[in-house]
């Protein structure tokens, strides 16, 4: 074995990193939170679970594949909720949308009194549980309701690790944060590459073809396109650190939700008639109005 | 989905709670709670149906080594038996420390 | 399931012309009583200022666009240039009123669904699906009535972007009228069931199912509606709905400005007992900490 004295910085660091991705989703609510200051809401103790699942036969899990805890980040007091993104790929049902709706909410109802409870959202989730179809839709617009109220007070921070990534209806829900971090592992799209190849056929979304697939909406491309904010290592303190980063800058200058003028300035430019690829989008955005 | 439920006899001594795992494929949650009578109560919902002897088993072993008045609470999906006593094993040490 | 590139075999469409019919488009035009035709944009979006009841309101629609400039967005999908200017056309309105009265946005939805395509993804649908959501919604939030008409599908992406934010959902009474969060044959691909199955397991199963009065019964709807021509706006129709959303509006301005008005409601108390759960244990822990 090498002394450790004899090891360079860099590969010293790399051998101490702690993997974020492999966090289930409680080790990860209580990663994020400051040290010592979780405590979770209707944790799988309370037992509120899917009453849909076991319906059909499938197995349902004890906290809903949702975990909320309250704490602090940076001193300050905070929510923080994490999807089970091995539950169900993360689908959002009755119990677990309904969670998250609440955090948000009570979030909102903290800040309209004053206190300035943060939120941050640690997602992944391959959208709406269709096993629960028309309520997960139902909730889901309840969340986006409540996101959308929250982030007028403090900023919501949205972080999209791996590997289930963030698809469907949730992506939705980081599109209207406030800040989106991102690994490389990471996938944020809003139909997932499976479902557009099963309506569109393999020449427009080949699923199978990885590099292919992260091009498009990987952590990297969504970085240089301006889709997330930040760009991270699979590093548990670096996301931490750069969640409390983010929140120490306050409000964004503009939403991402709000920028239409140049998102339609930036469509007007580009040749339809033919299909474009990731560096082309990159380019393009780079050399266009900001 | 299978429901499967066994008892086994404990010393009495009631355990602190714990949780650990994650319903995801080829692993399981366990939830280990104080249980209110001397007996140990074990109830599983299960994805892979047919196996209640290969429970049995796991159990069996188990409580050989495990005494406490335990409520334990499995949602399994498609756990193997190693995985199954890695996380029982696991419980039991959360609800120690 | 056809993705809709080829524009011919979209249903009502006639070689002489390029506008293709739908049921959004007939309910638009006989409510505002203008084509909804914009100077810029897709030709697939529908915006018309009109006067209902006493008041200016404002009407939006999606209709199949042949000529769209995306391949993957011609049968009234939301996709990103519907998103983005549809976004535009709100924050207008809530701009344009800002000092003075809220006028009511009522949107006829008959969409598709989003639109699914390697360009959608590129230039990040997600974020203009979610421009002209949150528009919808900071349009509610601000006392805006808004109001979402649902006179045929109402799917996946263009239920959330289209209806989801609105104070008050009402949908017609007609067996072509469709909320779901998925079509039926990609629902059973992707949970790996037959469609048959399906089927099944939505007679015990209400959110899964597929049929109006199903969805109706979880509670979100303000109105499911009789209407004697759901396919084809008459004067005696067109007279009913409009009565019908002057109601809605008038109940809009009454109730409070967010979405708990569909978790209190009937239906609510008997198929989404874990939502009022959800909602009611979690205060009561948030206050405890």
């Amino acid at each position: 074995m090498t002394p450790a004295t004899l090891l360079s910085p860099e590969v010293l660091s790399l051998s101490e990193r702690r993997s974020y991705i492999e966090l289930n989703a409680r080790a990860r609510a209580t990663q994020l939170l400051d040290p010592g200051t979780f405590h979770e809401l209707l944790g799988p103790f309370d037992r509120v679970q899917s009453p849909w699942l076991p319906m059909q036969g499938i197995v349902p899990q004890f906290d809903d594949g949702c975990v909320v805890a309250k704490g602090t980040i940076d001193g300050l007091p905070a929510v923080v909720i994490a999807m089970e993104g091995k539950f169900q790929g993360g689908s959002i049902g009755e119990v677990c949308g309904m969670k998250l709706a609440m955090a948000f909410a009570l979030a909102r109802q903290d800040n309209e009194k004053g206190i300035p409870t943060r939120a941050v959202l640690s997602l992944e989730s391959g959208g709406v549980r269709l096993q629960e179809a028309n309520i997960g839709e139902l909730v889901i617009a309840e969340i986006y309701s409540e996101l959308v109220a929250l982030r007028k007070h403090i900023p919501v921070i949205v972080v999209i690790a791996g590997m289930t990534g963030c698809f469907g209806g949730m992506s939705l829900a980081a599109g209207l944060s406030s800040y989106v971090v991102m690994t490389r592992q990471a996938r944020l799209s809003m139909n997932g590459p499976e479902v557009i190849e099963l309506e569109a056929g393999i020449e427009e979304m080949d699923s199978k073809n990885k590099p292919f697939i992260w091009g498009i909406c990987g952590g990297e491309q969504r970085f240089a396109t301006g889709a997330a904010d930040v760009l991270v290592e699979d590093d548990a303190e670096e996301i931490t650190q750069a969640v409390k980063d983010l929140f120490r800058k306050g409000q964004p200058g503009r939403l991402r939700s709000a920028s239409y003028e140049q998102y339609i300035q930036r469509l007007s430019g580009l040749d339809t008639s033919k299909q474009w690829t990731a560096e082309q989008i990159r380019d393009a955005w780079k050399g266009g109005a900001k | 989905m299978e429901k499967l439920s066994f008892e086994y006899p404990t010393s009495g001594k009631k355990p602190q709670r714990f949780h650990v795992g994650v319903v995801g494929s080829g692993d399981l949650e366990i939830l280990l709670e104080p249980s209110k009578d001397a007996t140990a109560h074990v109830t599983i919902q299960t994805s892979v149906t047919g196996f209640e002897g290969t429970w049995k088993a796991v159990l069996d072993r188990f409580f050989e080594g495990y005494e406490e008045a335990a409520n334990i609470d499995i949602h399994d999906f498609g756990a193997t038996p190693g995985t199954v006593a890695l996380r029982l094993q696991q419980a039991v040490e959360g609800s120690r420390s | 399931m056809d993705g809709g590139a080829d524009p011919r075999r979209v249903e009502g469409w006639c070689e002489m012309s390029t506008v293709v019919t739908s049921r959004g488009r007939k309910w638009f035009e006989a409510l505002s009583g203008s084509d909804g035709k914009q100077a810029e944009g897709p030709g697939s979006l529908l915006i018309a200022e009109a006067t209902l009841g006493q008041e200016k309101v404002a009407y939006v629609a999606l209709a199949p666009d042949p000529n769209s400039r995306f391949p993957r967005a011609r049968v009234a999908e939301v996709g990103v240039e519907e998103g983005w200017y549809g976004t535009k056309a709100i924050q207008g309105v809530i701009e344009a009123d800002k000092n003075g009265t809220k006028r009511p946005i009522i949107t006829v939805v008959d969409s598709k669904c989003q639109a699914y395509g390697r360009r959608e993804e590129l230039v990040g649908i997600h974020l203009a699906a979610a421009g002209i959501i949150a528009a919808y919604a900071e349009a509610r939030m601000a006392g805006h009535p808004v109001i979402a008409l649902i006179v045929g599908r109402a799917v996946s992406g263009s239920f959330l972007a289209l209806a989801g934010q609105a104070n008050h959902m009402i949908a017609f009474n007609d067996p072509e009228v469709l909320i779901h969060a998925m079509y039926k044959d990609a629902a059973a691909r992707i949970t790996r069931r037959t469609v048959e199955e399906l089927d099944k397991l939505s007679e015990e199963i209400v959110p899964m199912a597929y049929d109006i009065k199903s969805f109706n019964k979880l509670g979100g709807l303000y109105k499911l509606l009789d209407v004697v021509t759901p396919d084809e706006p008459s004067s005696v129709t067109t007279a009913q709905v409009k009565s019908v959303l002057i109601d809605a509006i008038a109940d809009a301005r009454r109730t409070p400005r967010d979405l708990y008005k569909r978790l209190e409601s009937e239906g609510a108390k008997k198929y989404r007992q874990a939502s009022i759960e959800v909602r009611k244990k979690m205060t009561e822990q948030w206050a405890a900490l």
